[in-house]
């Protein structure tokens, strides 16, 4: 049993170790990704942790042609957009997430509803080592 | 929501002015508050001495971040020669200044002061749009700008929803964005004084002169279908459907109704005010409506006892194109999905049954965000006063109309709905 606090924290080191992990309501099982401390369907105020499986549909996207400083760094510009989107889970939960496998420079390509799966991006090296939520075409 | 929401005792808009919105390399938050405060003394038809102001609330989102100064109440004080009376600054991202309208309304309805002045500013176009987007980004959920998503991606995203949802597509975007600039062609102040056809006209001149081959777009949508005129920013919004970098300021004065007609003969009611929180795009139940606006629109509706179909004009916060069409489902003017038709049928022109964002809204206005709240009610000040001029809208007996604004992506939204009784 994870004894990690309910976090971003402990949501982003599981991240790291190439695990997608929820917190789940003990009291009325209501399943929350990222994880929260507190139920927000019945205020109860024990959770647990639930791995993720993955899998699920892209629910809306967007191909991004002016990005944050950390995307340009990736090389991602006017000619090279990056995609990314909201993941309907299979689980029922929602994530926002980098998106992966699409065309971006396509976006009629891309079709709501298409299946993804999990992916974790591990980007930096060290100190600056961070991994990043995306979800691939499957 | 437990029982009905009521003012302690009515309030009023007594004046209402803004400064010009734009891009200015010589000008500062604090010239640009004088110069919204300058233009509100002058619509006080029986005057205000500055002395008499109780309390002024601030609207202000980014200037920590780009001006390196945060506590912008006191400043703005000073400024006016208000010191020592209270100076509150609000902070509720690009609804910063509706916020304070709100505090505003509360603090004369609750019998503590008489007199308030509200109003926002904000400085940006001083910082590369690179640095633009990170200060703005601080109003986004951490997990949107961890997973790379922008302003305009969010929007984007949503609209990518909305399309698959309702069968709208991008053409039904550039309806509103054609329709933003025509209003705005009419309104001085706004940032983009100009139609999308004057747009095409210059670009044509300018090749002309150049001696190129003149672009040979036949209408508007061609024009913003052509993507070196309108290059994508975050699929699928392009660069017509996201509002501008701006700097400008606005504010409005506002009295007890009990004393408002020291003011002037035609004060504004306060009839309705609303606000609502709500959750990142990964936390919603839906991607296609803003529950804080719905929530906002149930809590003014209600204190106002109005209907969205009694509001005659409205300015709604159209920081993105499909930003409008959502909003003006939110609010009620029209069902779920059928926003963007009645935009595609003319219904939200000058002319139309349901005029919206008549200013030219936050496309063409501009949006420098801590002063769009209170700068929207400047544009419903003066329509129900019947001084909008050439963009004035045709509706006889026009008394309510209505502004909207959202901060961040969704996190507060508000409604205020102001009256001529």
């Amino acid at each position: 049993m994870e004894i990690r606090p309910f976090n971003d924290i402990s949501y982003e080191r599981f991240l790291s170790e190439d695990r997608l992990m929820g917190s789940r309501c003990r009291k009325c099982g209501s399943l929350f990704l990222p994880p929260r401390p507190i139920c927000i369907k019945c205020h109860g105020p024990e959770m647990e942790w639930v791995e993720i499986k993955g899998k699920g549909r892209l629910a809306a996207f967007t191909c991004i042609a002016i990005g944050p400083p950390f995307m340009i760094e990736e090389g991602y510009d006017r000619k090279h957009p990056y995609v990314c989107g909201v993941v309907d889970l299979e689980e029922g939960a929602r994530v926002v997430a980098r998106i992966e496998g699409f065309d971006g420079t396509r976006p009629e390509t891309i079709k709501i509803g298409a299946p993804v799966e999990v992916e974790f991006l591990h980007r930096g090296e060290d100190q600056s080592a961070m991994t990043f939520l995306a979800f691939r075409r499957r | 929501m437990r029982g009905q929401r009521k003012l302690g005792r009515g309030v009023a808009v007594v004046g209402a002015g803004m400064s010009k919105f734009g891009m200015f390399a010589d000008r500062d938050s604090k010239y640009l508050f004088a110069e919204a405060f300058r233009d509100m003394l002058a619509t006080v038809d029986k005057g205000i001495d500055p002395n008499d102001i109780d309390a002024l609330y601030l609207g202000n989102f980014t200037n920590d971040f780009f001006v390196h100064q945060g506590h912008w109440g006191p400043i703005i004080s000073d400024l006016l020669g208000l010191t020592p009376k209270p100076a509150t600054r609000t902070e509720g991202a690009c609804a910063s200044s509706a916020l304070a309208f709100r505090e505003g309304v509360l603090a004369i309805a609750s019998g503590f002061y008489d007199v308030v002045l509200v109003g926002g500013v904000e400085e940006m176009s001083k910082r590369s749009t690179e640095e633009v987007t990170q200060g703005l980004a601080m109003a986004a959920s951490p997990y949107e700008v961890k997973a790379g998503f922008t302003f305009p991606g969010v929007f984007g995203a949503m609209a990518t929803a909305y399309f698959a949802r309702y069968g709208a597509d991008r053409e039904h975007l550039m309806n509103v964005t054609i329709k933003s600039h025509n209003n705005a062609r009419l309104n001085p102040k706004a940032q983009f004084n100009v139609s999308i056809r004057d747009i095409m006209n210059q670009r044509v001149e300018k090749a002309k002169k150049k001696g190129e081959p003149p672009p040979g777009w036949r209408d508007e949508k061609e024009f913003l279908g052509d993507s070196r005129a309108n290059p994508v920013v975050a699929w699928p919004m392009h660069l017509y459907d996201c509002c501008p970098i701006s700097d400008g300021g606005s504010c409005v004065l506002l009295a007890a109704e009990e004393i408002a007609r020291d003011f002037t003969d035609n004060p504004l009611h306060v009839a309705g005010i609303g606000q609502g929180s709500g959750k990142g795009l990964h936390a919603k139940e839906d991607l296609t409506y803003f529950e804080a606006t719905r929530y906002a629109a149930q809590e003014a509706y209600g204190l106002s006892g109005l209907k969205p179909e009694d509001v005659q004009i409205a300015e709604v916060h159209d920081c993105f194109s499909i930003a409008e069409i959502i909003h003006m489902e939110d609010l009620g003017f029209f069902k779920p999905g059928e926003g963007y038709k009645a935009v595609e049928e003319g219904r939200t022109k000058l002319d139309g049954s349901k005029p919206i964002n008549t200013s030219g809204g936050l496309k063409c206005k501009g949006h420098p965000v801590g002063a769009t709240g209170t700068g929207q009610l400047v544009e419903i000040w003066k329509q129900l006063r019947g001084e909008a001029g050439a963009r004035q809208v045709p509706i006889r007996d026009l008394r309510v109309g209505a502004a909207q604004s959202l901060g961040g992506t969704g996190g507060t939204c508000t409604l205020t709905i102001l009256e001529r009784r």
